[in-house]
């Protein structure tokens, strides 16, 4: 393994540092390291640049095993150490589903072999995500895998005894059950969210409330039950006021915002162009200040990506039969500092909390999210806050293409990406290919 | 103007101008032979993913009459979840030379995507997109409010038109609104709150629960076809009760404005939005908008593929 030494970069609270890497583990942080085994590491110059605990993504969608024609794992894993990430955690929605130990085994075990951050399998709730019968939790949870986080996403936990029970099983095991909160009656059809440009463009609505009406629900439930529930991708203002409602109240309730709700309003839809389709769908640019207020006070603890690739044939099509989802690994930071950092809504520091501390504690990710200090696993992304790039499609490392943000002008630069002490990304450029990809 | 996709990209003047030709073409109907040579050469496609014989013959004799070769493409229902095949069938149009594509389709949006996309280079006119618009509909529309209430043959200030029925799922509604508001005319809104879309405030229009209150104060009834199924959505109880507070019958008529007008798109469900005696009455114009139908489309094709919107007397 290699040894590292980072010099002219800045911790997140501003502090001019240095750091000394060996062995898979941060050795040293200080203004000028003193470690005598530093003046043979290789030296990498960061000047200017901020230096954060590697990003982990808490909603993945890798489409292996069943869709490798829009990602594999390891393209997937290229996306994600572009983006800063060192750690993702791939969503169950794939064919065959990740409802038995051996899926999520053979997932794990992928990620394990293409090396380039960790992947952790999020398992089903449900058999099938039919939201029927519990899958097996326990031997998820006993796996090599070790699944903490079950969800159906893309699939609403409708029934609620099943939700009652699901909340309850995975405390034996400190679990936590991700909830894609969608009441499916209320959003029959649904193409967008509903008001007035779904009404002008004559797009099927998707109201506000039938998120909120879930979201009511599951804290009032896992209040109940005493356990741990984390609503997936927010996206009204009224689902940020039960959250932040539920939290005074003390429940066990966290939540997460993806970059593009942090950005994009519903106007995008008047397009008709399905790549601005996704679910949950692009909401007004009232929710989208909630948003922003709720993860900046806390009230949303974490940005996740819900990354969900799909090949173009899927997207270049009329609205009404184009898939739901964006890509979106690439993009999450810029997206994040242009939204939160930039607008001096958040500091660096609660950047790092968001997208990096927060999720591997929600999700039980011990050796990721660690502060920068010597000791910590050296997982690291080290970001160019003054430059800035130009999305493109064309450029992406992820098999699919498309993003929302294409041919935008965002701020900030993933500069180098280092997972286990060894570099995945360095100068903005992946360092090593990987076959199959 | 080279698509003509959606009433909110007309101008007041375009709208104008398309009425007034369509008077001009109005007479090319009324002569012995009713053919212009304007788009001699010209191909037209009728493509048309949804079922509607009554938009697509109007649309073809509408084009016969301006001399240009009309292809017919009906594929209802045919793969229409599968995307790609819009896509594909924009690359056999272009391929095929198709000056102009009229288009139906049963999602929202399809024809400005077409419009959109770089895989055709002619002209897209949306026939009717999901529930989104029917722009042409709403043009016959008002050529006809106009012809029958407007002395001056300008536009439709000082006139009050009811739009009555499925508001939420229908395209007519949505052109309409736009376009006899924008041509000065007041626009009223009639329905149940569960067929009125959220938002409807911020339409151009004037919204109420009430059909018999607003009856004695408009100078044209449109009513719009509604749907049986809808039922089962519990929209509405049962068709009775519908019919009962929403539909047009010989005592509503009772309370119209003597010199007022009786509208539908077509095609009708006799006895659930309005009985026969209605449909049929004096007051009815039902039939005269299906021929105005085609003098108004006589018109858009003119003034897309023709390019001028000079008078069509000196092309002839
Ligand atoms: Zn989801």
């Amino acid at each position: 393994m290699g040894t590292y030494l980072l010099t002219g970069g800045n911790l997140a609270d501003g502090a001019a540092t240095q750091i000394y890497i060996a062995d898979g583990v941060i050795v040293e942080v200080a203004p000028k390291i003193l470690h005598p085994g530093a003046a043979i590491a290789t030296e990498i110059k960061v000047d200017g640049c901020i230096l954060l605990p590697g990003f982990v993504d808490l909603h993945t969608h890798l489409r292996e095993p069943g869709r490798e024609d829009s990602e594999t794992i390891a393209s997937g894993s290229r996306a994600a150490a572009k983006g800063g990430f060192t750690a993702v955690s791939a969503m169950a929605n794939t064919f065959p589903v990740a409802d038995t130990a051996g899926v999520v085994e053979q997932v794990y075990r992928l990620g394990q072999a293409t090396g380039l951050c960790d992947v952790f399998p999020i398992g089903a709730v449900t058999q099938g995500l039919a939201g029927k019968q519990l899958a097996e939790l326990g031997a998820m949870a006993d796996s090599v895998a070790r699944v903490r986080v079950f969800s159906d996403d893309g699939e609403c936990v409708f029934d609620p005894m099943v939700m009652r029970r699901a909340l309850e099983y995975v405390k034996q095991f400190g679990g936590v059950i991700a909830q894609h909160a969608q009441e499916p009656r209320l959003t029959q059809g649904a193409q967008m969210n509903e008001g007035i440009i779904s009404s002008r463009l004559g797009l099927k609505g998707w109201p506000a409330v039938a998120e909120e009406a879930i979201i009511a629900r599951d804290v009032l439930l896992a209040d109940h039950v005493q356990s741990r529930v984390h609503i997936c991708h927010l996206t009204t203002a009224g689902g940020v006021d039960i959250v932040r409602w539920a939290k005074a109240r003390g429940i066990a309730v966290t939540a997460e915002v993806t970059p593009h709700h942090l950005l994009l309003t519903d106007e995008r839809a008047i397009s008709y162009d399905p790549v601005f389709k996704v679910n949950p769908p692009l909401r007004t640019h009232s929710d989208v200040m909630a948003l922003r207020e709720g993860l900046a006070d806390g009230t949303i603890d974490i940005v996740a990506t819900d990354h969900a690739p799909h090949p173009a044939e899927s997207k270049e099509c009329e609205w009404q039969a184009a898939s739901f989802g964006m890509i979106g690994l690439e993009t999450a930071f810029s997206i994040v500092q242009a939204t939160m950092v930039d607008t001096s809504l958040m500091s660096w520091s609660d950047l790092a909390d968001r997208m990096s501390n927060a999720p591997a504690r929600i999700a039980g990710y011990a050796d990721h999210g660690q502060p920068l200090d010597a000791g910590s696993s050296a997982h690291l992304t080290v970001i160019n806050p003054t430059a800035s790039w130009r999305v493109d499609r064309d450029l992406v490392a992820s098999r699919s293409r498309n993003t929302p943000f294409h041919g935008m002008e965002l701020p900030g630069r993933i500069v180098a990406t280092f997972f286990r002490g060894e570099p995945t990304v360095l100068n903005g450029a992946l360092v090593r290919t990987v076959e199959g990809v | 103007m080279r698509h003509l996709l959606s009433i909110a990209d007309l101008s007041y003047v375009d709208a104008l101008s398309i009425l007034d030709t369509a008077q001009e073409m109005a007479r090319v109907s009324d002569a012995p032979v009713k053919k212009l040579p304007t788009l001699r050469g010209r191909t037209i496609v009728n493509l048309f993913l949804e079922d509607s014989t009554r938009t697509r013959i109007s649309f073809e004799a509408a084009a016969k009459r301006l001399s240009a070769d009309v292809i017919n493409f009906s594929a209802k229902g045919s793969s229409v979840s599968k995307g790609e095949s819009l896509k594909d069938t924009a690359q056999t149009l272009q391929a095929m030379g198709a000056d102009a594509v009229i288009i139906r389709h049963p999602a929202s949006g399809a024809a400005q995507w077409l419009a959109d996309s770089a895989w055709m280079s002619g002209s897209v006119i949306n026939a009717g997109d999901g529930t989104h618009e029917h722009p042409t509909q709403a043009l016959l529309d008002a050529f006809t409010i106009r012809k029958h209430l407007s002395a001056n043959s300008g536009d439709l200030r000082g006139l009050s038109v009811a739009i009555v029925g499925d508001i939420l799922h229908s395209r007519v509604a949505r052109s309409n609104v736009l376009l006899l508001s924008m041509l000065g005319a007041q626009v009223i809104i009639v329905a149940p709150p569960t067929l009125l879309p959220v938002g409807v405030e911020s339409w151009p229009a004037q919204v109420s629960y009430d059909f018999d209150s607003v009856l004695p104060l408009v100078d044209a009834v449109m009513m719009l076809r509604v749907q049986q199924e809808r039922m089962s959505d519990y929209f509405f109880p049962t068709p009775r009760e519908y019919s009962h507070y929403f539909g047009l019958n010989r005592d509503r008529l009772g309370f119209m404005k003597k010199t007022a007008i009786v509208m539908h798109p077509g095609p009708m469900n006799r006895g659930l939005e309005i009985t026969a005696e209605c449909a049929d009455s004096a007051r009815s114009v039902i039939v005269e908008q299906v021929t105005n139908g085609v003098s108004v489309r006589m018109a858009v094709l003119y003034l897309l593929l023709a390019g001028s919107p000079t008078s069509p007397g000196v092309a002839i």
